[in-house]
């Protein structure tokens, strides 16, 4: 199985997974050829590179340097701001102090955080830059989240930083969405890691402590985010990939994804996997220019709502052709190719001019 | 989504052209509308960078926040903006005209024309409408003085962010929701929302096809983003070391001026392919004529604009930051009720929007195969004219028997549905009973009734008045809703105390 995940990317070591890229597998659960890609760890911006289609997911260094200003600002002088937003958000006393553990500066990051995180104790403490990990597609894939986790009153609450801002009690809804599953991730991890020890994974809560400034300024505000529902989407997707074997069953035996070929042969190799493209991958997926280029000329490329709006029917040419009664409609088609038929007459007459 | 939409959609794709999906304009354009081009700095709260503005192709105004991190720097964009919009809204307030209220009895002014904003998307509504909110509560007096043209811009840019979530208002229109309510391109919803794409797909360069000039206009290299957001390569490679040798050229004037033109340049060439754009767009709108019920939205513009500018004139104060229990209540009707007028009034205009509702089996169009205009009803205490018409039509009629369906060729008529009898041709005759819109007498004015022969539309939508819920006064707030609000001595909501960074 190993030896078929590394021919299918080619040879080269794994692509490192982390919390964003594994939110981002929750985006299309139903499109194999990602799964099947990023089970075997394919190099997916070097290969939209390589096939013409790059991907466009650069960021700016104006939001880099403000995430970081912002991030340090809060974490400044041990957490103390920090251990106040959380408990009163939580509503919970804010505590004296709290023990603050950086588990991010050493070489042996996974043991320690392991063994401070299960440690034995029951008091306020903020863990910064846990090294968590997680099972992906069969292999063991190291999250090195820039959150901290705080213990307050018995119970870890992942608390992530976010420098988007929350204006009169509202974000974003497309960043505090994606906030909430990359949290989610983490909230998995850690109970994950938790139960691996013998400890109740309840004990990490599905509320997760988000932190944004607040209005216009860089005052911090705490909000909660339920993530039960993305920790649900996680796990399934997550158990999906780890049944490769199911997957590569549906994928040809000597399906390859060499960023080193030639980019037809790529493109030939890809079409072999299916991709179920959808307007909503462009956000998410470094393949999604390729899938959709594939895709031209079918009714899903132009958004679900549309494709149900005619019917189901899956190639434009055949809607046309139904609409303009040229083409008798397959078994399961005669309601689509009524409605299409009645449209196109509408529109035809009202576009001439028939005014009623 | 509707069918016929998507059908339209997919012809788009197949010719490589937009399709119309209107006949008509359902939107008012000012002969002189306000382009406002902003452009933000990635990772900040809606901080401005830049701004293109004005009201005609060649007034191009452009605006610059050389360090845009800098809150004076901030709000001396925020006052050079107000430059420019506030005395654009007084032009608007010359020449009133009287408005009949209470049945006559009395009359109330109203502007005859208003201003009109436009932006190039609604991420662009979305900037000023923050915009407004976080220059409107600013004092020109304190710790942090602004100018005191910034808090009264703030007022405006709210006051056309809240007109702008109102269905039908043409008071801040996004050019890429205004253009794809009228023709469907051949991509999705979310390629819509880049205007460059969807320029593409109406009105693609010689020898393209539209899915090539959207995707050409994808590649930010080639076409810059139409804003708020930047391109981060564009950011990466050329704004930051722009902004860089700005600050680092200090108090220097010559090096200052010469960073600052440098600056300047980068942004107009950001900013111009999108000003070229809108103006575009805004003439392919110009192309079709307005639809008839177009003018009477407008109105409500006027009348918004003109209880603003009274407000704004009598001292009232900015809007508050979140709505009150029956304000919140009041605002969600008025947006119900604008919602659902705006959606029955397209359909009365254009054949095109009404096809989709008789699609769906809300409208048919028919024949009249008989009419009788002089049928009398005298069952009652007083006689009254009821003429019956009887209509045969290939569509389904699902309305059952005593449904109400109305004409948009005799909208203040009723027509109530008395028998419906499918026949074995795959017609239907439908016998309908009439009221209304023929005078007080016991004849029916000529043309009152639809004659032998006349095709007309039938449907389920009215256009009629909707009556307005009753609503508590704000202090008589029941405890369910959270009470009264506060004592009424208490200033409405003083300005939350930011500073900033």
């Amino acid at each position: 199985m190993e030896d078929r995940l590394a021919r299918i990317r080619g040879g080269g070591p794994p692509r490192r997974h982390n919390a964003r890229t594994i939110a981002a597998l929750t985006g299309n659960p139903g499109c194999t050829r990602r799964a099947v890609l990023d089970s075997a760890g394919a190099d997916k911006p070097a290969l939209a590179e390589r096939l013409g289609f790059p991907a466009r997911f650069g960021q700016s260094r104006f939001a880099i340097t403000r995430g970081n200003a912002f991030e340090a600002q809060v974490k400044a002088d041990g957490g103390k701001e920090l251990l106040r937003l959380v408990a009163e958000r939580l509503g919970v006393p804010v505590p004296e102090g709290a023990t603050w553990t950086d588990l991010g500066a050493d070489d042996d990051r996974p043991e320690r955080s392991r063994a401070a995180l299960t440690a034995s104790g029951n008091g306020p403490a903020l863990f910064d830059h846990p090294l968590l990990g997680l099972d992906v597609a069969g292999t063991r894939v190291h999250l090195e989240p820039d959150l901290v986790a705080a213990r307050l009153a018995g119970r870890f609450h992942v608390v992530e930083i976010k420098s988007f801002p929350v204006i009169d009690g509202q974000a974003d809804p497309g960043k505090v969405a994606a906030a909430a599953i990359q949290s989610a991730v983490y909230v998995l991890a850690l109970r994950e890691l938790l139960a691996a020890e013998g400890h109740d994974p309840e004990l990490v809560s599905h509320e997760v402590v988000l932190v944004c400034p607040r209005d216009f300024a860089n005052q911090p505000v705490a909000s909660l985010l339920d993530v039960r529902r993305q920790l649900l989407v996680l796990r399934r997707q997550l158990a999906r990939m780890a049944r490769v074997e199911d997957l590569l069953a549906a994928v040809p035996a000597g399906f390859t994804v060499d960023p080193a070929a030639d980019p037809a042969t790529l493109a030939a190799a890809l079409h072999e996997v299916p991709a179920r493209y959808a307007p909503d991958c462009l956000a998410a997926c470094e393949l999604a220019y390729f899938c959709r280029h594939e895709a031209r000329g079918q009714t899903g490329a132009l958004g679900r709502p549309v494709r149900e709006a005619l019917g189901g029917v899956e190639e434009v040419a055949d809607v046309l052709a139904l609409a303009e009664g040229s083409a008798a409609p397959e078994p399961g088609q005669a309601e689509a190719a009524a409605l299409l038929r009645a449209a196109a007459r509408l529109r035809a007459d009202a576009l001439a001019g028939q005014t009623a | 989504m509707s069918t016929l939409r998507a059908l339209a959609r997919a012809q788009a794709v197949a010719s490589g052209r937009a399709q119309p999906v209107a006949t008509v304009r359902h939107l008012h354009l000012s002969e002189r509308p306000l382009v406002v081009v902003p452009l933000a700095l990635a990772g900040e709260a809606n901080a401005p960078l830049a701004a293109m503005v004005g009201a005609a192709p060649d007034e191009a105004r452009l605006l610059v926040v050389p360090q845009p991190r800098n809150r004076d720097q901030r709000f001396a964009f925020a006052a050079e903006l107000a430059a420019i919009v506030l005395p654009y809204l007084d032009e608007f307030r010359d020449l009133t005209e009287a408005v009949p209220v209470d049945r006559g009895r009395d009359v109330r002014h109203r502007y005859v024309d208003a201003p009109q904003l436009l932006v190039p998307n609604p991420a662009g509504i979305t900037f000023l409408r923050l915009f407004g909110r976080s220059t409107r509560f600013r004092r020109t007096d304190g710790d942090y003085p602004v100018h005191q043209s910034v808090p009264l811009l703030g007022r405006w840019l709210t006051f056309f962010a809240e007109r702008a979530e109102q269905p039908g208002s043409s008071a801040l229109l996004a050019l890429t929701e205004a253009l794809t309510l009228h023709w469907a391109t051949g991509q999705s919803v979310v390629e819509d929302l880049h205007l460059p794409a969807v320029l593409g797909w109406l009105d693609p360069p010689a020898g393209l096809t539209g899915a090539e000039a959207a995707a050409r206009a994808e590649d930010p290299a080639h076409c810059p983003p139409a804003g708020p957001a930047t391109d981060p390569d564009f950011d990466n490679r050329r704004l930051a070391p722009a902004i860089e040798a700005y600050t680092r050229a200090g108090d220097d004037p010559a090096a200052r001026a010469a960073a600052y033109d440098e600056l300047a340049g980068l942004l107009r060439d950001q900013l111009a392919p999108t000003w070229e754009l809108m103006w575009r767009g805004v003439g392919l709108l110009r192309t079709l004529p307005a639809g008839a019920r177009v003018a009477g939205r407008w109105a409500g513009d006027r009348d918004a604009f003109t209880a603003h500018a009274e407000h704004v004139d009598a001292g009232g104060g900015p809007q508050p930051r979140r709505d009150g229990a029956v304000a919140a209540a009041l605002r969600l009707q008025r947006l119900e009720r604008a919602s659902t007028a705006w959606a029955v009034q397209r359909a009365y205009d254009d054949p095109l929007v009404m096809a989709e509702h008789r699609l769906s089996g809300e409208a048919f169009v028919g024949e009249v195969t008989l009419a009788d205009p002089a049928r009398v009803d005298d069952s009652g205490k007083r006689p009254v004219l009821r003429p019956r018409i009887q209509v045969v039509t290939t569509e389904p009629v699902p309305m059952p028997v005593g449904a109400r369906l109305y004409s948009p060729q005799r909208p203040a008529q009723k027509a109530t549905v008395v028998f419906v009898t499918p026949g074995a041709d795959g017609k239907t005759e439908v016998v309908l009973e009439l009221s209304g819109g023929m005078g007080r007498g016991l004849t029916a004015p000529p043309g009152s009734v639809p004659e032998v022969g006349e095709r007309i539309c039938l449907t389920s939508l009215s256009d009629g008045f909707l009556p307005g819920g009753a609503f508590p006064a704000p202090e008589e707030t029941p405890w369910t809703h959270g009470g009264p609000p506060g004592t009424a001595a208490a200033p409405p909501d003083p300005a939350p105390a930011e500073d900033w960074s």
